[in-house]
């Protein structure tokens, strides 16, 4: 593959790729999304309840 | 090459450079500010930030020539830090992070890991580790720094040390964390060029992607045989399976540097400079092409410079270089490449010096003063600011100091045991702190201190590179290393080290009462 006969490297190479694309693909997929912000509206909510009980 | 025509393009970097570490400085008015940049990052700056920190020079130049000798199986090398360095660690481990960073409102990896088990004394040992540890890291990407600035400008190496020293010192105190992420990202965005415009050239010298890699293949004949007997089968090949080279590259080098990666305090802290979860997921796609670049192309080009000395003078990359790995890739830019290009490269080494020092300082300061002071007397947290300014200042003062007295040869060895405590000592704790919630306060400390005297009976007795040279193993038993059979001597700490350090962590978890400060 591109003139590398060894598939220890091409390999090596192919992998590289894919995971770069793999993190394109990640971040372009989720470029607006926000998994977290339920969690630390909860959190946030919890804690305001919690400093007002105190 | 032009002194002046360098000096001038050093003088415009300096200037750049001053004036993001004044913007920092200007945005600079709480604690939360110089730790964590206000937790409001740009992704992108966050993630060439990330990227600038954890590539050093000599990731450019040691292993740019290590592939030069050995060949391009230095590309699992970028392959583990893509896959590990930059989509598990954004992904798995940043998005956690952050968001338990923020919960408990942590602002250092000390912190992080004392408040998730609820024990300061957890917060102050990874403190005084990260405090013992990281000026002797810090001080042998130092000397790398200030040997090249004594080289290019013919000044003396105390001077050169000095002068760096203070130029870094100036934006890491005055800037804190939001001045050096800008700065990083300058020095990020000359490295990433510069990369990108070494391999389209070689390639273009070369005859073309295919032409370039069909000769490399050629030459495979021509390996010397001291290499070969080594496992050296060629440029286009992995070393020989069960070679002493194959265990040096396979856990010394792809293993240890790019899983060691995972646990770095410096690049940790990073994740809880950002907003939210969407900037982490934006992060992923600049870092991931950020790493390829920088790392996987000078590798490459590396590896394709026997191509090109061999044609020019009939040598190899390393015989050119007069049998000093460090030298090839230098010598190979001001063979090949135009001569503009070459004071481009010197600002890339630069860049990639100061931003992984700069990372240190801040991080061994944040350690001192917030971490161990702050914690030990908590009366200094009203002024904290300043007196992690002025711990930044003595952290930097302590690894000038070993700076000046560490031998000269040490910078790829120090790097690598740095990265290699550190992954054995933390990781195994972070990941349970982050995804175990069984684990207890005892069995991080048991799991740390494991980790760290695991990996320095490795260092001292077992491991061939640093047993030799230290001595220690010679003075009591009188051979350099404890096990001579093959292929212990060659087997990296971090191999050992850290699957006990996990072990440790998972028994005395099951055998002490759960006690964490919070489930996750």
């Amino acid at each position: 593959m591109f003139g590398i006969n060894s598939c220890g490297i091409w390999l090596g190479y192919l992998l590289a790729v894919l995971s770069v694309l793999l993190c394109v693909w990640y971040g372009a997929k989720k470029w607006n999304k926000d998994d977290d912000s339920a969690a630390d509206d909860n959190w946030d909510s919890a804690e305001t309840q919690l400093n007002e009980n105190l | 090459m032009n002194t002046f025509t360098l000096g001038l393009v050093v003088v415009i970097y300096l200037l750049l450079t001053a004036y993001l570490g004044y913007v920092g400085f200007r945005q600079t008015k709480t604690s939360e500010d110089y730790l964590l940049g206000g937790r409001t990052t740009h992704p992108f700056i966050m993630a060439i930030s990330y990227g600038a920190a954890f590539i050093s020079t000599s990731a450019i130049v040691g292993f740019g020539g290590v592939a030069a000798v050995y060949g391009m199986g230095l590309i699992w090398l970028t392959f583990l830090n893509i896959l590990f360095g930059i989509f598990i660690a954004f992904i798995v481990f940043g998005r956690r992070t952050r968001r338990l960073g923020r919960r408990l409102n942590a602002h250092t990896f000390p912190e992080f890991m004392g408040k998730r088990f609820g024990s300061r004394g957890i917060q102050t040992f990874i403190a005084a580790v990260i405090f013992i540890a990281m000026p002797l890291y810090a001080a042998v990407v130092l000397i790398g720094g200030a040997r090249f600035i004594e080289s290019i400008f013919a000044i003396d190496f105390n001077v050169a040390l000095t002068f760096f020293t203070v130029i870094i010192a100036a934006y890491v105190i005055a800037g804190g964390l939001k001045g050096m992420m800008y700065i990083d990202a300058l020095q990020g965005g000359i490295m990433f060029l510069c990369m990108l415009f070494i391999l389209v050239m070689t390639y273009v010298k070369l005859g073309g992607v295919m032409g370039a890699h069909q000769a490399l293949e050629n030459m495979a004949e021509l390996v010397p045989e001291g290499l070969r007997m080594k496992g050296h089968q060629g440029w286009t090949s992995y070393p020989a399976w069960g070679s002493e080279w194959w265990w040096t590259l396979t856990t010394g080098i792809i293993l240890g540097v790019g899983i060691g990666a995972l646990a770095q305090p410096q690049l940790v802290v990073r994740f809880m400079t950002v907003k939210s979860g969407r900037e982490l997921n934006r992060a992923v796609l600049v870092g991931g092409i950020f790493i390829l670049v920088v790392t996987g192309f000078i590798y490459t080009a590396g590896a394709l410079s026997n191509v090109f000395f061999h044609r020019q003078t009939g040598q190899l990359a390393i015989e050119a270089a007069g049998g000093n790995v460090d030298r090839i890739i230098p010598l190979f830019l001001n063979s090949a490449m135009p001569a503009w290009f070459v004071y481009l490269f010197m600002l890339a080494l630069l860049s990639a010096a100061m931003s992984t020092l700069s990372s240190q300082f801040h991080t061994m300061g944040s350690a001192l003063g917030h971490d161990l002071l702050g914690t030990l007397f908590p009366k200094t947290r009203t002024n904290g600011m300043v007196i992690t300014r002025l711990a930044v200042i003595f952290g930097i003062v302590v690894s000038m100091v070993i700076g000046y007295k560490l031998p000269g040869g040490i910078v790829a060895r120090g790097t690598a045991i740095f990265f290699g405590v550190c992954a054995a000592a933390f990781l195994p704790a972070y990941i349970g702190g982050l995804f175990w919630p069984r684990t207890t306060a005892t069995a991080v400390k048991w799991s740390i201190a494991t980790g760290i005297v695991a990996s320095l009976f490795m260092l001292v007795f077992m491991h061939g590179s640093e047993s030799a040279p230290l001595g220690i193993c010679k003075a009591l038993f009188g051979r350099d290393v404890l096990v001579e059979q093959f292929p212990w001597m060659l087997v990296d700490p971090i191999i050992i080290a850290l699957p006990l350090a996990g072990a440790v962590l998972i028994a005395v978890s099951l055998l002490t009462k759960h006690e964490s400060a919070l489930d996750v």
